[in-house]
């Protein structure tokens, strides 16, 4: 590797190594000096400002008459002030309830909300009792949302992490671009579920529409009921022992087991015919060439 | 991105003017362009209610002579309503180039229509029994205010509330269109047609005419060719989605019912609510909740999905 052992990187500096493993040559805007993250500091590292809060302090906010941005930025004066548990009264269907909470929080929402739903978020745990409309969960990165009725079209888009739960059922495009976490719906699914899913997994207890995972990369879908058809390049896969225990314990946590149990369902992964991308960076291609 | 709302209660009378005044208020974030209504009162048979628009509302700035043109076109129209033995009951205005008449006409109707319209500058927004069609430019609230609105009682109703992405901003690039000359039949739409020109010259060819270039009109023309045809509006809804290519959800009403088609991609929202009684539905669930903030369940329809309602 560029004429230095591993012995001899193991005793240089980043800087150092950086320049023997010739990634100077390029002109990378220092890119390869960044530290993403000091291993030594404190364990909430990611977002050092986020703030403590205890689940058990719990208030109400009712969100009748205010704007989204009054309601969302109460949340976050809420939380600066500890509570843990906050409960939105009334949301009527508002827009982008929700969105960009960092931290561990209990969100309550008693009612329907619109577009955008707790778009965002990373570590709080969300109970909707109600519907949601469109994109809810997007880009999620971490925790759980879990919502009482139906959900609308591009649930979960983009989500890369956590648990997007759904009771009822869902529109078209669930899962679009998914690129971690886990999905779950309990009824049925729209058109194009899957569409371009990364990693991750989905879990559809009910039927599901056409184009099911239409040009997916990776991830694994699990069908309960009927597929209408396959998008290109995604085929079905056996189910193995460890699916059957996985759905198992992910459908009883979330209390959507099935009554004929989890054996019946479809897994649905990608044909991995459409790969034809040079998949590595400059950088990488030169440290292997 | 464009707005859509309808609602229609079964066997009853409400005030669906100020219902969906509320509905597209609270869509208006979707588009601020213009805001339309066909709302459905009363219908008395042999007795029509004609809206038409003189002038477009712009045409109001460009300077003095504009009056005595609307004068000049009015009168104009008003001597072929007499051609065509059309007795006015009563006639308002409520701007000076828009106008609501109630006629008693025995004859075709859609003649008269087509006369009247051959009139530079006049354009039928709605003719028939029960409905009545308004669009103007401004949010809900301005127009249901100039048009008084707030008061019509009927049963049912369909909205839009425009962003203009394919055609001009003006009246006659507004929805709802009426499905020309069709009694009692009017559409709204969200979306795009892709072959929208294609469609257009086969509806020309068939002896259509077309008042704007906004790609919704033809969805109104193609209703009323098929319902002329003797077509049912559900059969027509579901051909429209193997006819009609490109991005689409639109609602028509006709004088009893009310009906929904969503394309194949289903890339376009509605939000559905179903009751006994009250059928509601919008491209957001705020709109719904305008008129029913009490705790409702809705779905969203799925891709080819057709509904008919019946009032």
């Amino acid at each position: 590797m560029a004429g230095v052992t591993d012995a001899e990187l193991k005793e240089m500096t980043q800087e150092e190594r950086v320049t023997a493993l010739g990634m100077r040559t390029e002109a990378l805007t220092g890119k390869s000096l960044y530290v993403e993250f000091d291993p030594d500091a404190e364990e909430r590292f990611t977002y050092p400002w986020a703030p403590d809060v205890d689940f058990n302090k719990r208030t109400e906010m009712d969100c009748d008459g205010m704007t989204t941005t009054e309601v969302n930025s109460g949340i976050r004066d809420l939380m600066a002030q500890g509570y843990g548990t906050v409960v939105l009264k009334n949301p009527r269907g508002m827009h982008s309830l929700g969105v960009g909470i960092l931290s561990k929080l209990n969100l309550i929402i008693e009612g329907s909300t619109g577009y955008f739903a707790v778009g965002l978020i990373d570590g709080p745990n969300v109970r909707i009792n109600g519907r949601v409309g469109w994109s809810c969960g997007e880009n999620m990165m971490s925790g759980t949302i879990m919502i009482e009725k139906n959900a609308g079209s591009t649930f979960g888009a983009a989500i890369r992490g956590g648990d997007l739960v759904c009771r009822g059922s869902v529109g078209s495009r669930t899962g679009i671009d998914q690129k971690g976490g886990t999905i779950i719906v309990g009824g049925d699914t729209g058109a194009l579920s899957g569409f371009m899913m990364q990693r991750g997994r989905m879990v559809v207890c009910g039927n599901a529409g056409k184009n099911l995972g239409d040009s997916m990369y990776d991830g694994t879908i699990f069908v309960g009921g009927e597929i209408k058809s396959l998008g290109v390049d995604a085929v079905e896969a056996e189910l193995t022992d460890l699916d059957k225990a996985w759905l198992t314990r992910k459908l009883t946590q979330y209390g959507l087991m099935p009554e004929k149990g989890v054996d019946h369902f479809t897994k649905i992964v990608a044909g991995k015919m459409l790969w034809n991308y040079d998949n590595l960076e400059p950088t990488e291609k030169k440290l292997i060439l | 991105m464009c707005g859509i709302a309808g609602l229609i209660h079964k066997g009853k009378s409400s005030s669906v003017g100020s219902e969906m005044t509320a509905m597209l208020q609270a869509l208006k974030h979707r588009g601020p362009d213009s805001t339309g209504y066909a709302v459905y009162g009363t219908p008395t048979e042999g007795d029509y209610i004609m809206r038409l628009k003189v002038a477009e509302a712009e045409d109001m700035e460009k300077g003095r002579g504009i009056h005595q043109v609307i004068k000049d076109r009015i009168a104009e129209v008003e001597a072929i309503l007499k051609e065509h033995g059309a007795k006015v009951k009563s006639k308002d205005a409520p701007r000076e180039y828009s106008l609501r008449y109630v006629l008693n006409h025995k004859g075709d109707t859609g003649e008269m229509a087509e006369h009247i319209e051959e009139t530079e500058g006049v354009e039928i927004l709605s003719m028939g029994n029960g409905l009545e069609l308004i669009k103007d430019l401004g949010d809900a609230s301005v127009v249901s205010e100039a048009y008084g609105l707030n008061d019509f009682q009927g049963t049912h109703a369909i909205g839009h509330t425009r962003m203009a992405t394919e055609s001009d901003v003006d009246i006659k690039s507004a929805h709802p269109y009426w499905a020309f000359p069709y009694n009692d039949v009017s559409v709204v739409h969200n979306g795009q047609i892709t072959n929208y020109w294609i469609m257009r010259r086969e509806m020309e060819r068939k002896g259509h005419r077309f008042m704007s270039n906004c790609d919704s009109e033809l969805l109104a023309v193609y209703t009323a060719h098929n319902l002329a045809n003797g077509v049912s509006l559900e059969d027509s809804l579901r051909q429209s989605i193997e006819e009609i290519d490109g991005v689409f959800t639109y609602l028509v009403a006709t004088k009893d019912q009310l009906g929904m088609a969503k394309d194949t991609m289903a890339a376009k929202p509605l939000v559905l609510y179903e009751s006994d009684d009250l059928i509601a539905m919008a491209s957001e669930e705020v709109a719904i909740r305008a008129i029913l903030p009490e705790e409702i369940d809705t779905y969203d329809p799925y891709d080819e999905e057709v509904r008919v309602w019946q009032a």
